[in-house]
């Protein structure tokens, strides 16, 4: 069986600069991956250079299928980095869901009986339904960002990619979304790439760790055996040495 | 009321207020979606370098508005897209070049102020039967395309990077509503004028989004209030013998003021004990 994500010496370059060089990266089924680094190691650009939105070097194939040509979209599932402000028109829950549905949709025609079963399925599975009819700008930092993991879900992915989706997320949403996707993995067989700063609840998950450093790999394993400074051994020459992770971080992380 | 349809160009302004009352805020509410609220006005600048083509040329103007400004918005797409740094000057440079270039062509067709002042600020009394099915084509085209594929122009304005990755052509429809905007913009040249045009495209969705809470609400009510706006303002503008672009426009800020009040003393309310 294919792998959900199968990556070869990926490059990337950004503004002129390498910001990813010669990343192998493999994510097998029902496998919960998890990419870990300082502020800008690279690992979001490698994110999103895996799931098409930058351009990048080197073989990537998802599913067996080369990302160019990679065209079953509902079966990738992505959660962006939380966007820093929200559109000017609201929108509720229920009609950001409704927008994870569209890989599975034809180009005309209202969402049908089974795209707004799964959109309820989804919306209750984050616990939020007493909130679908909401607009999302309402919500609390850790109810969106679960929001934005429903929209990934709702078309029920078979690889599930998620750039900091723990971020500033509050303890309860953080363990909702940790007891739902630990569901989906053993028993969907959900093959899950996340990046983060602080793995929270997830961290009983993760089966694999690797860690990013100046663009390159430098540790792939169990997720106990990350050294705490592997995360942090960026040269800040004179900087103290950071404790904990950093919550946030910018655009190109 | 029943007097005004006596009138065969009131009856055609009527009509022609109607579509643009509805396609402008049908595109507006994905123009204001993705904070490109100022797009409609440099639209319009441009789109007066085809009305003057038009008339140099003894082409029907609205014909070549239509073709200038959807150039002009494929062209704008792509300086977004393409000329990141440089993007904002050289859009700046497109829509003065529009109204300069309009301006001067108007005077070199030989025709006078008031024909210039009639596109940029609308005229019922222009409006033929010829222009009226072209506008009524085009302004339901564009009605019917906002709502149709509003699940993916939802999800391109919502959040362009999950649209991509789902596999969304999103570039092509971002594209796709400029052009649904420089179409509307031609639409609405002869009743709102091409200097207010985007004021109807805007206007009624700020309006809508006081009294809404979900898109398709605001979509639909921004929808209602700027036919309102575009009607009322034609009926008004014949009433007390004022242009009909500012008189729709001044009625839909009065619109929005209304709404703005309206939400201020419904959340006043709740917040009360």
């Amino acid at each position: 069986m294919t792998s959900p994500l199968t990556a070869r010496g990926v490059e990337v370059d950004l503004a002129g600069g390498p910001v990813v060089r010669g990343v192998d990266l493999t994510v097998g089924t029902g496998e919960f991956v998890t990419l870990l680094g300082a502020n800008g190691s690279g690992k979001s650009t490698l994110v999103r250079a895996l799931v098409g939105l930058i351009p990048a070097r080197g073989s990537i194939e998802l599913f067996g299928t080369p990302l160019a040509r990679f065209r079953d979209r509902w079966r990738l599932g992505y959660v962006p980095q939380r966007p820093g402000s929200s559109s000017g028109v609201p929108a509720t829950v229920r009609e950001v869901v409704t927008s994870g549905r569209l890989a599975h949709r034809p180009l005309l025609g209202f969402a049908s009986r089974s795209d707004r079963a799964a959109v309820d399925e989804a919306i209750s599975h984050v616990r939020l339904g007493a909130k679908a009819d909401q607009p999302i700008t309402e919500l609390s930092g850790g109810q969106q960002q679960r929001a934005y993991i429903a929209r990934a879900l709702v078309g029920d992915p078979q690889l599930l990619v998620m750039d900091e989706p723990t971020a500033g997320v509050d303890a309860e949403s953080a363990s909702v979304l940790a007891s739902l996707i630990g569901h989906l993995v053993d028993d969907h067989g959900m093959a899950v790439l996340m990046v983060a700063h602080e793995l929270g609840p997830m961290r009983a998950l993760v089966d694999r760790a690797v860690v990013i450093d100046a663009g390159r790999v430098s540790y792939e394993g169990p997720v106990d055996g990350v050294r705490h400074d592997h995360a942090h051994d960026h040269p800040h020459i004179g900087a103290p040495e950071r404790v904990r992770p950093v919550p946030e971080e910018g655009p190109l992380g | 009321m029943t007097d005004l349809l006596a009138y065969d160009f009131m009856r055609y302004a009527l009509i022609a207020a109607i579509v643009t009352g509805l396609a402008a805020p049908a595109v507006g509410t994905y123009i204001v979606q993705r904070r490109l609220a100022l797009l409609g006005d440099g639209l319009g600048h441009v789109a007066l370098t085809g009305v003057a083509l038009g008339l140099l040329t003894n082409v029907a103007p609205t014909l070549t508005a239509v073709a200038v400004a959807v150039l002009g918005a494929v062209a704008i797409e792509l300086l977004r897209t393409y000329a990141k740094t440089s993007g904002d000057v050289a859009l700046a440079m497109l829509f003065y070049g529009g109204i300069a270039g309009g301006v001067m062509l108007v005077n070199l067709a030989g025709e006078s102020a008031s024909t210039l002042n009639s596109f940029l600020f609308g005229s019922i009394t222009t409006i033929d039967a010829a222009d009226l099915v072209t506008v009524a084509i085009l302004g339901l085209v564009v009605v019917l395309l906002s709502i149709g594929l509003s699940p993916q122009l939802f999800a391109v304005c919502q959040d362009e990077d999950h649209a991509r990755v789902s596999g969304v052509p999103v570039r092509l429809y971002t594209m796709f509503i400029a052009v649904l905007a420089a179409v509307t913009i031609t639409v609405a040249m002869r009743t709102v004028g091409l200097l207010l045009v985007s004021a109807l495209m805007v206007v009624p969705v700020a309006a809508a989004q006081q009294l809404t809470r979900s898109f398709r609400s605001t979509h639909l009510v921004a929808m209602v209030l700027g036919l309102l706006a575009a009607v009322g303002g034609v009926v008004a503008s014949y009433e007390i013998d004022t242009q009909p672009g500012p008189t729709i426009v001044m009625l839909a800020l009065a619109v929005f003021a209304v709404a703005a009040v309206t939400r201020g003393v419904v959340s006043l309310r709740r917040s009360a004990p």
